[in-house]
């Protein structure tokens, strides 16, 4: 069964409902530098992991399951995460 | 009444709980290594303040997977009690043995001060010791503190009799300026639904022995020795 390498790229940011104090502060100094257009700014996690399964599928319900489990908080966090194929692996 | 304190890498209030629990109210106390899954002697397990696992992630994320958070839930399902202080609130959190999440404070600033709180329900054997509404002083040292809980979960907690501990001023009022990191409603400590789980962001072990000029945390303790359960 030939096994595939991905590269998953998961970000991680607060829910809308929840008070950024990181990103209210990061627009205030983007507002002093002379941004005055900057409304709002989110900060949030990027993660980059690689994993190898057999298929697409595969790994995007992996990559899933583990922002359920640990990578994000539900209570606090929405995720979202792109998948890239790197490289096919072909073995018994 | 037996008392297990759990580490984890990164705890570092473990040693201050069991001095309290050993060596001031005299019970039997065990430090528990994060990697055990035996705990059924204990009656109350205290998961102290620290950085577990370097507080990577999130804080507490990392240490809700350790092999002794199994026992510590199965332990909660049976009525016994468990508290969590700090990092030991934040694990909680994460596991879901309590509700809510604890997020970077509101100035994004590490506090570390002594605080007023406003035992808020004094029903519970964490606080039968403390008068109702009557107002204490306990330290606080945390960079992630601000309690956040949806609406629907703050009105339930409310409804439940759940929140134990919120900041407020020395005269007892719950104000803005006495909210040291920004949490929803002042919440400073709450409980699970039954009352057997606590976690609180203030620490009770740091101000429950006289040399050290506090002694406000030392009456949850010992209200402890007095309950059986909580439910």
């Amino acid at each position: 069964m030939s096994q595939q390498t991905y590269k998953a790229q998961v970000y991680v940011t607060l829910r809308p409902s929840v008070l950024d104090p990181a990103g209210t502060a990061v627009a205030s100094g983007l507002q002093q530098l002379g941004y005055t257009g900057v409304e709002d700014v989110r900060i949030g996690k990027y993660i980059q992991l690689t994993l190898t399964t057999d298929s697409e599928e595969k790994a995007r319900e992996q990559v899933h399951q583990m922002c359920d489990q640990l990578l994000a908080n539900p209570v606090i966090e929405d995720y979202s995460f792109d998948l890239e194929q790197l490289a096919t692996i072909v073995g018994g | 009444m037996k008392f297990g304190v759990v580490v984890f890498p990164g705890s570092n209030c473990d040693r201050d709980v069991a001095y309290v629990t050993a060596d001031i109210l005299g019970q039997p106390t065990r430090l528990v290594w994060h990697q055990e899954t035996e705990i059924t002697d204990l009656d109350v397990i205290v998961i102290p303040g620290g950085f577990s696992y370097g507080d990577y992630l999130r804080c507490g994320a990392i240490a809700q997977f350790s092999p002794i958070m199994k026992a510590v839930k199965e332990h909660a399902t049976k009525g016994k009690f468990v508290l969590g202080i700090c990092n030991g609130f934040q694990v909680l959190t994460e596991v879901g043995l309590l509700d809510g999440a604890l997020i970077r404070n509101r100035d994004l600033h590490f506090i570390c001060d002594r605080v007023f709180l406003r035992v808020e329900n004094s029903q519970l054997t964490w606080t039968n010791n403390y008068q109702e509404k009557s107002v204490i002083t306990l330290p606080i040292a945390h960079g992630e503190g601000r309690y956040f809980a949806d609406a629907d979960t703050l009105k339930s907690l409310e409804d439940h009799g759940q929140i134990l501990f919120r900041y407020c001023n020395f005269k007892g009022e719950i104000t803005e300026e006495s909210n040291p990191n920004g949490s929803l409603k002042n919440i400073a400590g709450i409980t699970n639904k039954k009352g057997n789980v606590l976690g609180m962001m203030p620490h009770p072990e740091r101000a429950s022995d006289d040399v050290l000029g506090a002694s406000d945390g030392l009456k949850l303790f010992q209200g402890l020795l007095k309950g059986t359960i909580a439910v």
